[in-house]
Order: C-alpha cells, then sequence, then structure tokens
C-alpha cells in the first residue's frame, strides 16, 4: 500500500462527471520487477471501459488493483487510482485497514470471473447478499435489508423470495450465478465495477443476456465499469471505449468504433486480423512469436520482435502513449501504419468427395439413466473436415468421446473403413486405435507435467514402433517441425511452455501415429485469440498436405466456417441438421439450427462492429 | 432429504458391524483348536472334549453358532469367560467405562486444541508461530507414543518432577473418577499423539481454504476479516478435519493399547491384551467388536456432521 499519498485529496479536475481516474499504476512483483506499469486511464459515469489482452497481458492484474487488491505477493508500488465515491473522490491506494475494507464492495466492486468458484459453496444466496449491506451500512433493519436485496435481484432478472434465496450456489446454472454476482456487486450502488471476464464459459446466448444486463445497469444507475475481457466480441457488444494491453503496458486506447475501425497499433490490427468471421471464410492471420513475459522484456518496445514494422527506434525506446487522432491514444512509433492487412477473404471450400472413413450408425450413449445421444447417424469423409457443434449439453462432447472410444455406456455403432469400431478403445485393435486419434480441449493437462516433450513423444513412437534411439529422436523431431515447434522443444517441461505450444505438443504427439482421422474436442477454447488462428492454420494445413481427416469438434460457429467443409449441428443427442458448411450457416433449415445462428450472428464480432457502424 | 440419506448412512453402519461380526466370528474358528481344547488343556482325553463341546454347544452348525453368539451380543450377553470363567460382560463393563472416560477427556482437550492450533497456524503461514509450531508439531509426529509416554513418566513421576503416578492402576472397587491423577499422563500422550496430525491437517485445509475465490471475493466485498476467516475459509475447512477427528476418536477407543499398556491404565486395550495373553476368546471377540461398533458410530457422526456443513452433499 502506498503512504506517500495523502488521503482525501481530490484531483486536480475536480469532481465532475467522472467515475473513475487510474494515474500511474505500478505493480511489482514480489521478486523484484514489474507486471504493469505506467497504466493510466479515466472511466465517465454510465460508461463501460473495456479492457482486453492476452493472457500475461496483466489485464485481470489492473482490474483487481482497482480495488487496491493485488494476487499472489504482487505489490501496488506505485500510482493513484481515483474513485469518485458517493462521499466524495477518494484516492482508495491512500487507505488501507478498516478504511479500505470500506471503500471496497461500496465505492468500487468486482465481479469474480468463474462465479462458481467466487461464490461460496457453503453459504445460503441470503446470507452472501445480506452479510455485503451488514459489513456496510450495520443497523439496517430487516425488512430494508430484504427490500435493497429485492430490488438487486430485480436488477439482475433474477426472483427475489425467499425460497429462491434460501438457495445454495450450486443449485443454480451458471448464468444464473454469474447475475448473483453482479447482483452483490450493484447491492451497494457503487461509483465503480470491475468485471473479470464475467461471461467466459456461458452459452453465446446466457452471455449475451448478461451482457444485456450489465449494459442496462451502468446506464440506469450511473455506474462506471471495468470490463476485462480477452474476448474482442464481448467488447464491441458492451464496451463504449476500449483499452488494449500487451506486456504490462497500456499500447492503445479510443472508442470501440475508432480502435476497431482503424486501429493504430500493430498489435490491435495482429488482434483483430486473428478472430475468425462468421458470414465469410478469411485467411486468419497469426501472430508471429509469443508475448513477452515480464522477466524477458526485450529494450524499447516490447512488442518489436513481433512486429513487421520495427525498426531501430523501436528497439531504442518505448514509445510513449500519444494522441493518434482525437479521443484516441496510442504507444507507437510507427502508428498508424499498417503491419497486418485486413484479413483476406476466401470461398467456402468444395466439397470432398463422398468416400466415407468413419460411419456412425444409429449410435445411443446413455450415462446411467441419461440419455446423452439418441441414435445419432453419419458418415465422414476422407480429407474433409467435419464441424460437429451444439450448445453446452447437446451431447457434442460425448460424440466426440465415443468416436475414440473413451465413454461408458455407449452401444455398437461405429465402423471404419467398413470394419465395425468396438465401444471400447481398449477392445480395439492396435491399428484401430492408431489410426484414429484424440486432441484434448485443454492442452494445460493433457500433457504429463512431470514428463519431458521427448518422454511424451516417445512413448507414442515406441507404442506402435520398434526402433533404436536415434530413430526415435528423428521421428519425434519430424513429428515437432510438422506442427512448427523447433527441435529444441524436445527437451522443455509441459509447464515451461506457453498455451500454444502446449497444443502444438498435443497435436505432434497425436501425429506420431500417423493417423488417418483427427478427432479435435473444443481444441482452441483455452487459448488466446491470435494462438487459436495459429492452431487453426496449422490443422488446415495438415488436412492439404498429410490429407488428414478432421473431426471439429466446437461451439464456436464462426470457427467452424474457417476450417470445416461440412457441419454437424446436435441438438440433445439428436443429428438436427448436416451439410456444406456455407449452406448450414448462411441458410440454416433446421428451427435449432437457426436459433444456434441467431445467436451467433448477435455474437460475432465483424456483425457487430458493422451494427455500430450504423449507428445501432 | 437430510434424514434420508442419515438413514441411509445409519443403514449402512448397520451391515459394516454385521460384516464385522462375521469376519470376527469367522477368524475365531479357523484358529486350530477350539474353546473346549483350550479350556481342557493339551492333556485331556477325546471323551472329555467331546463332552464339553457338546456342552458349549461347539458340536453345532458353524451357522447356527454364529447365530446364537450374536443372538447373545445383541442382549449382551457374552458368555463366559474362559480363563475366570466369570460372564464377560462383567469383565469388560468396568473397562469399557474407564476407556470411554479416556476417551471424553482426551477428546475435550485435544479437538478444541488441534482446531485452535491449526487456525493459529494457517493465519501466521511462514512467519513465526507457525514455523515453531509447524516444527515441534512435526518432531512430535516422529516420536512413537510409547516413547512420548516414556519420556513424561521421566519428566513427571520419577526422575525431574515426581508429582504424577507412573502408572494408572486404580485399587480394587475404586474408579479412574475416583483416582483423577491417573488420568493425566495418559491423557498427555494420547493428546500428544493426536494433536500433531489434527491441527496440521486444520492448517493445511484453512491453508486452502484461504487461498480460494470464494475468500478472495468475500475480502473484496469489503467484509471484516474476521467473518472472511469464520465464516468463509473455516467453515468450508472443517470437512477434513470432521473425518480425520472421527478415526483419532477410534483410535483412541481401540488403538490406544500401547499408551494404556505403558501406563496400565485399566481400560480396554489392557483387557484386549491380557485377553490376547490368556487366548480368551470370548473376551477377545466382545472386545473387538465393541472396537468395530465404536470407528462406525464415530465415522457415522462425522459422515452427518459433513452433510450438515456441506450444502452440496445434501443433494
Amino acid at each position: 500500500m502506498l503512504d506517500m499519498h495523502e488521503a482525501g485529496r481530490a484531483p486536480a479536475t475536480g469532481t465532475g462527471n467522472w467515475a473513475l481516474r487510474v494515474r500511474n499504476l505500478r505493480i511489482e512483483l514480489p521478486q523484484g520487477g514489474d507486471i504493469v506499469d505506467e497504466v493510466s486511464f479515466d472511466i465517465a459515469r454510465g460508461e463501460v471501459l473495456g479492457l482486453v489482452g492476452e493472457s500475461g497481458s496483466g489485464k485481470t492484474t489492473v482490474g483487481m488493483a482497482l480495488l487496491a487488491y493485488a494476487r499472489g505477493g504482487a505489490r501496488i508500488t506505485g500510482g493513484e487510482i481515483w474513485i469518485n465515491a458517493a462521499g466524495g473522490p477518494v484516492n482508495i491506494l491512500a487507505h488501507d485497514g478498516p478504511a479500505l475494507r470500506r471503500l471496497r464492495g461500496a465505492a468500487v466492486a468486482y465481479v469474480p470471473q468463474d462465479p462458481a468458484s467466487a461464490l461460496n459453496p457453503a453459504l445460503s444466496l441470503q446470507t452472501q447478499l445480506a452479510e455485503v449491506l451488514e459489513a456496510h451500512e450495520p443497523g439496517l433493519s430487516a425488512a430494508e435489508k430484504d427490500r435493497r436485496i429485492r430490488e438487486s435481484m430485480d436488477d439482475v432478472g433474477l426472483r427475489g423470495d425467499a425460497a429462491f434465496l434460501a438457495r445454495y450456489p450450486h443449485q443454480l446454472s451458471g448464468g444464473q450465478q454469474q447475475r448473483i454476482g453482479i447482483a452483490m456487486a450493484i447491492l451497494l450502488r457503487p461509483a465503480v465495477i470491475v468485471l473479470d471476464e464475467p461471461t467466459t464459459g456461458l452459452d453465446v446466448s446466457t452471455q449475451n443476456r448478461i451482457l444485456e444486463v450489465v449494459r442496462r445497469l451502468c446506464d440506469e444507475h450511473h455506474i462506471g465499469a471495468l470490463h476485462v475481457t480477452h474476448d474482442l466480441s464481448v467488447i464491441s457488444a458492451i464496451a463504449d471505449r476500449m483499452l488494449v494491453m500487451y506486456s504490462g503496458r497500456v499500447i492503445e486506447l479510443g472508442s470501440v468504433a475508432d480502435v476497431f475501425n482503424r486501429p493504430h497499433h500493430p498489435y490491435s490490427q495482429a488482434l483483430l486480423s486473428a478472430v475468425p468471421e462468421l458470414l465469410s471464410r478469411s485467411a486468419l492471420v497469426a501472430v508471429p512469436g509469443s508475448p513477452a513475459r515480464p522477466s524477458e522484456r526485450p529494450p524499447g518496445c516490447f512488442f518489436a520482435p513481433r512486429c513487421a514494422l520495427a525498426e531501430g527506434a523501436c528497439q531504442a525506446a518505448a514509445p510513449p502513449l500519444a494522441l493518434c487522432e482525437p479521443d484516441h491514444e496510442v504507444a507507437c512509433h510507427k502508428a498508424g501504419a499498417v503491419a497486418t492487412n485486413a484479413p483476406m477473404h476466401l470461398p467456402d471450400p468444395d466439397p470432398v468427395p463422398a468416400r466415407p472413413v468413419l460411419d456412425v450408425a444409429g449410435l445411443h450413449v446413455a450415462y446411467g439413466r441419461l440419455k446423452v445421444l439418441k441414435g445419432v447417424s453419419f458418415s465422414v469423409h476422407k480429407g474433409e473436415c467435419l464441424a460437429i457443434v451444439g450448445e453446452s449439453g447437446s451431447g457434442k462432447s460425448t460424440l466426440s468421446r465415443a468416436i475414440v472410444g473413451l465413454v461408458q455406456g455407449a452401444r455398437p455403432g461405429l465402423s471404419f473403413h467398413g470394419e465395425a469400431l468396438h465401444p471400447h478403445a481398449r477392445k480395439r485393435t492396435t491399428p484401430q486405435r492408431q489410426k484414429i486419434q484424440y486432441i484434448f480441449q485443454s492442452p494445460f493437462n493433457s500433457l504429463n507435467p512431470r514428463q519431458t516433450v521427448a518422454s511424451i513423444l516417445g512413448l507414442v513412437h515406441d507404442t506402435f514402433n520398434r526402433t533404436g534411439a536415434d530413430e526415435r529422436q528423428r521421428a519425434c523431431i519430424r513429428a515437432l517441425n510438422l506442427v512448427g515447434l523447433p527441435a529444441r522443444t524436445m527437451n522443455l517441461f509441459p509447464d515451461e511452455m506457453s498455451g500454444g505450444e502446449r497444443q502444438r505438443t498435443s497435436i505432434a504427439r497425436a501425429l506420431l501415429s500417423n493417423p488417418e482421422i483427427l478427432v479435435c474436442d473444443e481444441v482452441t477454447s483455452a487459448l488466446d485469440v491470435s494462438v487459436q488462428a495459429s492452431i487453426v492454420n496449422l490443422l488446415k494445413r495438415l488436412m492439404e498436405e498429410q490429407g488428414l481427416t478432421i473431426v471439429f469438434v466446437t461451439h464456436d460457429l464462426a470457427l467452424v466456417r474457417n476450417i470445416a467443409h461440412r457441419v454437424l449441428v446436435l441438438e440433445h443427442g439428436v443429428v438436427a441438421e448436416l451439410g456444406p458448411v456455407g449452406q448450414v450457416i448462411d441458410h440454416p433449415a433446421h428451427p435449432y439450427a437457426q436459433e444456434l445462428l441467431h445467436n451467433a450472428r448477435q455474437g460475432d464480432l465483424t456483425l457487430r462492429v458493422a451494427r455500430q457502424g450504423e449507428g445501432g | 432429504m437430510l434424514w434420508r440419506t442419515i438413514g441411509l448412512r445409519l443403514l449402512l453402519g448397520v451391515v459394516t458391524v454385521l460384516a464385522v461380526t462375521v469376519l470376527i466370528f469367522a477368524a475365531t474358528n479357523v484358529l486350530p483348536g477350539d474353546a473346549a481344547r483350550a479350556i481342557l488343556g493339551r492333556a485331556a482325553t477325546p471323551q472329555a472334549v467331546a463332552k464339553l463341546q457338546a456342552e458349549m454347544g461347539l458340536d453345532r452348525p458353524l451357522v447356527v453358532q454364529y447365530l446364537s453368539w450374536l443372538g447373545g451380543m445383541v442382549h449382551l450377553d457374552m458368555g463366559r469367560s474362559l480363563v475366570t470363567r466369570g460372564p464377560v460382560v462383567d469383565l469388560i463393563a468396568p473397562r469399557f467405562g474407564n476407556s470411554l472416560i479416556l476417551l471424553c477427556i482426551t477428546s475435550a482437550i485435544v479437538l478444541p486444541l488441534s482446531l485452535a492450533t491449526g487456525i493459529a497456524m494457517a493465519l501466521t503461514k511462514g512467519r513465526g508461530f507457525d514455523n515453531i509450531a509447524n516444527t515441534l508439531l512435526i518432531a512430535l509426529a516422529g516420536i512413537p507414543e510409547f516413547i512420548v509416554g516414556i519420556v513424561l513418566i521421566v519428566l513427571l513421576s520419577t526422575q525431574v518432577l515426581s508429582v504424577l503416578p507412573p502408572t494408572s492402576m486404580v485399587p480394587s472397587g475404586q474408579t479412574v473418577l475416583g483416582n483423577p491423577q491417573v488420568l493425566v499422563l495418559p491423557v498427555m500422550t494420547l493428546v500428544l499423539a493426536i494433536l500433531p496430525y489434527l491441527s496440521r491437517l486444520v492448517r493445511s485445509a484453512l491453508i486452502d481454504a484461504m487461498a480460494s475465490e470464494y475468500v478472495v471475493t468475500a475480502r473484496l466485498k469489503g467484509l471484516p476479516e474476521r467473518q472472511v476467516i469464520v465464516r468463509h475459509a473455516l467453515r468450508n475447512s472443517l470437512l477434513p478435519a470432521i473425518q480425520a477427528s472421527a478415526l483419532s476418536l477410534g483410535y483412541i477407543l481401540g488403538g490406544a493399547v500401547v499408551v494404556e499398556f505403558i501406563f496400565q491404565y485399566p481400560g480396554m486395550g489392557t483387557a484386549l491384551r491380557d485377553a490376547v495373553g490368556s487366548r480368551d476368546l470370548l473376551v477377545i471377540q466382545a472386545v473387538v467388536l465393541i472396537f468395530a461398533c465404536g470407528y462406525v458410530l464415530f465415522n457415522l457422526a462425522a459422515d452427518v456432521l459433513s452433510i450438515i456443513v456441506t450444502p452440496r452433499l445434501r443433494g
């Protein structure tokens, strides 16, 4: 906590329509060195500022710092954070102890990322809501408390009756849990709320409803909001202005329309070009290299090593944040120059010849009494990418696991090259197991943390081949090169790699068994957008060069547009629609597919930006 | 819903105890020789053995023998001791009472003490009190309880200070409650044996809870730190402590044979040791069955308590 600033000193600009002023915020790691530095921005009353950045950019650290809180031993060592609270402007960093406690929740409130773990599982909703009032306004009568809680529940569109409030967090859906998180944050009508990725992990339709609630509450109650997210589409839906962070620094700040339409920083341009579009296939552009960690930052501009425009001046000195047009600031020596062209649009792919490799005929899967798949039939053709889409609970993940033989309770119904596949991987023949490989959703727990890449890959090689150490080494390096990783990756442990590198390693592991079919289960959903672009490009290249067949399970229809030949829409364990990608996305026939597409259009970045451009 | 769950656990407990009775009965019957031979000794004639077997009902089918033994247990008719020839119940009842007293006093001390120590350590994690207490507790955990007991005897009742009786033998006709000084050393030894285990468990559970997202949320809601700790963190960290407490109570009731032996404490542990020494089969059976019932009962209580503090388990 900062002692050199006096509590209660008003900022130079006086009290006006502002809600939050952050000046020169600096947060340091326990071992020294900064996570974020030189962060300054304002939020007006009723305004939503979107804060975007990739993992490690420091965006969540900045969000929590607004409540004078830092995680894991990090310390806020410099700057001022002024909040225009009901009792007058206050620098929250100048307070500690009980004074700070009284500001948290009342002047500035926090909506956590994952409500499932942020709500206390042992306490009822009533207790968790009422304790906010009790801590800040002791002496409130029971009737008044109930009235205030009901009002907040009303605000977020939930029932405020005693029966509902007596529930526990696990009895609510994910969307309801997040509404409780928001109700809790606005209970005391704070001047500022910090929303930390509040819609990550929710369905598009649930996500849209939550964003509407946040937007409406900020308008109605004149709350200034900082909305932290990695999802540019969310920003375009909810924010008035946006701030882009890279490696702990603000690199661009302006209105959402300005930044989306005229991104001045090469990194902002790259981020926008990496987002897949729903309505047309495009050549996604991935940023080369990986983000600079705080300990490995280069001198000068931190983005320079990955920047196509970088020159001597960029390595010599860090560019300051400066106006590039009215109300639009950027920190770049080459501001405004085009580093990444808008992505090139491509035609939808021609359908591949109908040569089935995998046939699914009337597949049933049940977990106990719960029927997850109820007679699913389709064929996967050689060399195609078949996308399987649906909302959570549609059975798409179960279907992908059934194909590789990983679910209990599957009935027979699969055949590979005309030969029946046993429901359980264990009972399949070695060539059958070898030819159908599976890539897991999260590369963070699908690689053994105690083994080097060499032993992770070597094990797969040895399972299917009998060779000496040299040949094993060559085969593993070949696989790594195929996925764009250098040979020295062999000596690394998984936690020494970034998320994208880990997912590439998982793909290399699958390729080592020389598969015909790769089953990819939400393989990019744990990754940042620029990393997602590079993985999608890799899979496309493998399809073309290696003749791989891909079954691609996802909830992201824009991603489907960019990779798939055909799309299968799954609704509650039944095939709702199956057809070429252009047809299903542009002219869905089945009502459920139409609803999915409607929601996807609502959430699509390009469409949102276009809508805003039209002034609506 | 809660009552249904509790009823189900109770039923499972009864099944467990029944399974234990089968095991005990089977184990004592597969041993070579039977009670009749044990009583009459090696020199007995086959006729004498057969006569006594018939008297004791040992010539009946095993299932019938088991059922009659089980029926006797239910009615607290545990048969007669092979050694003293007196009813087993009369032999065990006072011992059971003494063990129960030891159990109550020890747990009344060790449970709150472990909780307090664990909380204090968690709240000073990596600093003064935590470092000192942790070092001491780990050292203590490494010392077997019979050495702790002997050291206590040396310190408090012989060489250094001579304030307490080194053994807990009670004159016949008196209870341990009438001689409270004999309880001090056994209780101290048991407390020192259990404290490291329980308090370190509370410590790590509370540290985990303090690092959880809901504690961060509670802090950022502006709740007083005391409330963050007690209402949010502690409540969720009680679960492992409850289960571990049940195991500790079972240990005090039954497993403390060594501690009872050191101090010659007249409890179930020494009763079991004596019975094993003299091959008093019926006493062994009865004592082991009581131990098993104790474990089942404590775990049942722990399960019910867990359900009460964990809404998710209420189904």
